[in-house]
């Protein structure tokens, strides 16, 4: 049993503030050498950033890390790296232009006289790609690859720098099944050398093939830790949301109205030549899953004008609907919390006050000028509504949390009235407290007779919230799931692009 | 806002303390009468340019619609004789005309600010000098026009109030008024702050900006007015030439960022008295007039420099005063 190995890395009670967020407070980790650790919890339990910490990528303000036993002060990356602690960022780094032996060796090529000794380097690159299973030519160009084999390369890169320890944050959110299945052989093969690998995900299926031992966080403390035969489902899943699943996501069942929004072979600027049809009613909260890249978003920005569509009929409420901007979107009925919410969400440099009435302030306009009264009204009623912190209406946007913000995002479009909520990953990024106060809208909202449509990357999100939840796979449609059917497996099988088994 | 305006504000009242107890014919009825004439010339263009700067782009053109406007009115009533309201009309149209032209460039064909205003420089400059053979003219004859543009309107036996003065009380209000009062002065400091986040909260951007820039060349084109009158003379190779300088320098030590997003009328006012202020003292004061760029070249620097610190400083504390209350 791999657990019975030597500490390698041991993390005391780590802390770490950010301006109006406690990202870390008194977090322990420890890693054994050869041993695959899960690191699991919900968006902005303080995975990312307890990562960044060991990475060197941000330093911690208390707490101590210990290697072999020695306790280590990790300032940069550089020195992480020389401590043999290696980040697989989510976003890949690798510099699309450059050939794979370049890419293993950025800022440390083999020279001899001052130029680069290019046999020397396609040799040692050729062996690291090896370890990792690919059996490519190290004089490839990185961005012809695809994202799964791109991935492999910044692992042999990783251990081109004697790395002991990787870190792979979210490392399957963009793969395909198969690409998926050699990456885990990779990371046993790896496990089997002695490399000990931290594993962050929250597909919980992926963390219970895999991992030797899993570590929860929640709200950036420690939730709980299982060890190997205590791994299961329900029992991530009790410790990453701190209560039954059934009362953290509170659904009543209402009786679905009339069509809302209705999508006859419509085709996106994002994937022309997919076509999406689907209909979603009253009172439906339907959710949209997919792998990242699958084209959700864009969906949802054509639904919403900001990309018109380019091809295929959208009728809303049985009135045909071909938005060529937001506005049009807006007046339709339409809302849209989007997924960047500091870009598209909101005017981070203007107040609470701005921000929530910035939607309405046409609707409340006296010939132009601005209605004083009805902005006030309607920037308290959301800050009321949605229990946002915030220590007055004229406090700037960008000195709020994460979830604040958010919810000043869903106020902003509820003093409209939305007949259909378009929401984008509306809980990434934000704590357990503001999230369970978006579902409680959500719920609220369709109680009401509003039709919503979810994107979310989170799967219990997607399984706990929805009615019925409609899968994308490069594009187009690959499934729906009625709520009696949504479970894990079906939903990604789905959305790796397999049809659901009969 | 209102701490940048304060800052401004003192440092013109210290310039103007020190040139007047330096040398008292600074604050002769005549001296002040030339500067506020002045002042509120470079405050009308401010002015203009800070609806652009405020939307995060740029106007390099003014000085040239100044030329252009200047030339074409000095051109339509000497040579060909035109009804003078008919001339004012059209030279008033033709400024929105070029306003319109470089919003569209903007917004429909995605070129840079930077890159249309640059050309519309030299091409409006180009023109006046063509249309009128780059002859020198005057205004023999208009005393009409020469009163409404740089007459005075008496307030005592020794003082009068110029006309330019009027002129900017009442763009200003306007613009005011439309900055903080209307939806749409409100959806131009949103775009100008985040575009992309302006456009999802169902702001039509691109009609924002392009009203921006008409706005810009049409005032433009009421300083070129008022300049031609108050030269009495127009040189189409070189009236209005740099001026967009002015301009810009006054929005910017106004408190316009040109990040965007931020600005107030008053404080671009302010600023353009400064900058009038500063060449009026170095004549006060004896200073060579050789130096007179490099002055103002350090006090704008300065001055943006400060104003940088001292937000940068507010944000520190308010970061500071926030970890603490957690």
């Amino acid at each position: 049993m791999a657990s019975d190995a030597p500490l390698l890395l041991e993390v005391r009670s780590l802390g770490k503030q950010f301006p109006g967020v406690r990202a870390l407070h008194e977090v322990d980790l420890s890693l054994a050498q050869g041993e695959v650790h899960a690191v699991i919890g919900e968006n902005g339990a303080g995975k990312s950033t307890l990562m960044k910490i060991l990475a060197g990528v941000q330093s911690a303000d208390t707490g101590e890390i210990l290697l072999d036993g020695q306790q280590v002060n990790i300032q940069s990356v550089r020195d992480a790296q020389n401590l043999g602690i290696a980040l697989i960022h989510q976003e890949l780094n690798l510099a699309g232009n450059l050939d794979l032996a370049a890419n293993i060796f950025l800022g440390r090529e083999p020279q001899r006289a001052g130029f680069i000794d290019r046999p020397a380097l396609e040799a040692a690159a050729g062996e690291h790609l090896q370890r990792v299973g690919l059996n490519l030519p190290p004089h490839t160009i990185a961005g012809d690859l695809p994202i799964g084999r791109q991935q492999l390369v910044e692992i042999a890169k990783a251990l081109s720098c004697n790395a002991r320890i990787l870190i792979m944050d979210e490392p399957t959110s963009s793969l395909s099944q198969k690409e998926t299945d050699t990456l885990f052989s990779v990371v046993r093969d790896l496990r089997s050398e002695g490399i000990s690998i931290i594993y962050i995900s929250h597909r919980l299926g992926e963390v219970k093939e895999l991992a030797d031992r899993v570590t929860v966080l929640r709200d950036g403390e420690n939730a709980g830790n299982l060890a190997h035969k205590e791994i299961g489902h329900d029992a991530m899943v009790k410790l990453m949301v701190g209560r039954d699943l059934d009362k953290f996501y509170e659904r009543s069942s209402h009786a679905p109205g009339k069509p809302v929004l209705a999508l006859d072979r419509l085709r996106t600027h994002a994937h022309p030549s997919s076509e999406i049809s689907f209909t979603v009613r009253g009172g439906e909260i339907v959710g949209l899953a997919g792998l990242v890249g699958a084209g959700r978003t864009e969906l949802l920005q054509t639904l919403f004008g900001v990309t018109p569509a380019i091809g295929g009929e959208m009728r809303i409420a049985d009135q045909p609907f071909a938005p060529q901007s937001p506005l049009e979107a807006i007046r339709a009925g339409l809302a849209l919390a989007p997924e960047d919410r500091k870009q598209q969400g909101l005017i981070l440099q203007m107040a609470v006050r701005a921000n929530a009435s910035l939607a309405s302030l046409r609707r409340d306009q006296r010939r132009g000028f601005i209605d004083r009264v009805a902005e006030e009204t309607v920037a308290q009623d959301a800050v009321d509504q949605m229990a946002v912190k915030t220590p007055s209406l004229d406090q700037v946007t960008q000195y709020l949390s994460g979830g604040n913000q958010q919810k000043i995002v869903l106020g902003k479009w509820l003093a409209l009235n939305p007949r259909l909520l378009l929401l984008d990953e509306p809980t990434r990024g934000i704590d357990v407290g503001a999230k369970r106060e978006i579902y409680r809208l959500m719920e609220l909202l369709a109680g009401e007779g509003v039709a919503i449509l979810f994107v979310s990357s989170e799967m219990e999100e997607v399984l706990g919230m929805s009615d019925r939840a409609l899968v994308m796979h490069e594009g187009r449609m690959s499934g729906e799931l009625a709520r009696d059917q949504l479970t894990e497996e079906a939903v990604m099988q789905l959305a790796t692009g397999l049809s659901l088994a009969a | 806002m209102k701490k940048n305006i304060l800052g401004i504000l003192g440092l013109l009242i210290a310039i103007f303390v020190v040139t007047a107890l330096l040398n008292p014919k600074f604050i002769s009825a005549y001296n002040m009468q030339n500067l506020i004439k002045w002042s509120s010339l470079y405050a009308i263009m401010g002015v203009g340019v800070a609806f652009v700067i405020i939307t995060g782009g740029i106007d390099l053109s003014i000085g040239s619609v100044i030329g252009l406007v200047a030339s074409l009115l000095a051109f339509t009533l000497n040579v060909h004789h035109w009804n003078p309201a008919v001339a004012l009309i059209a030279i008033l149209l033709l400024s929105a005309l070029i306003g319109l032209a470089h919003g569209l460039l903007i917004t429909k064909v995605k070129l840079q600010p930077f890159v249309v205003t640059l050309c519309g420089l030299l091409i409006y400059r180009g023109i006046a000098r063509w249309v009128t053979d780059n002859q020198s003219m005057g205004f023999p004859g208009q005393d009409r026009l020469d009163y409404i543009f740089s007459g005075q309107v008496s307030v005592t036996s020794t003082f009068a109030l110029p006309m330019p003065l009027i002129y900017l009380t009442v763009i200003a209000i306007l613009a005011a008024i439309f900055l903080n009062r209307t939806i749409w002065g409100r959806y131009l400091l949103a775009l100008g702050n985040n575009e992309e986040g302006a456009r999802y909260s169902g702001i039509q951007t691109d009609n924002l900006k392009i009203a921006a820039y008409v706005i810009c060349s049409v005032l433009a084109g009421i300083t070129g007015l008022l300049f031609a009158f108050e030269l009495d003379s127009v040189q189409p190779a070189q009236t209005g030439e740099f001026y967009e300088l002015y301009a810009i320098a006054a929005a910017v030590l106004g408190g316009c960022s040109l990040r965007g997003g931020e600005g107030t009328i008053l404080g671009v006012i302010i600023a353009a008295a400064v900058i009038r202020l500063i060449y009026n003292s170095i004549n006060m004061l004896g200073i060579s007039t050789h130096l007179e760029y490099a002055i103002l070249g350090i006090v704008i620097l300065l001055g943006v420099a400060v104003d940088e610190l001292v937000k940068r400083y507010v944000a520190r504390r308010r970061t500071a005063r926030q970890q603490a209350g957690q």
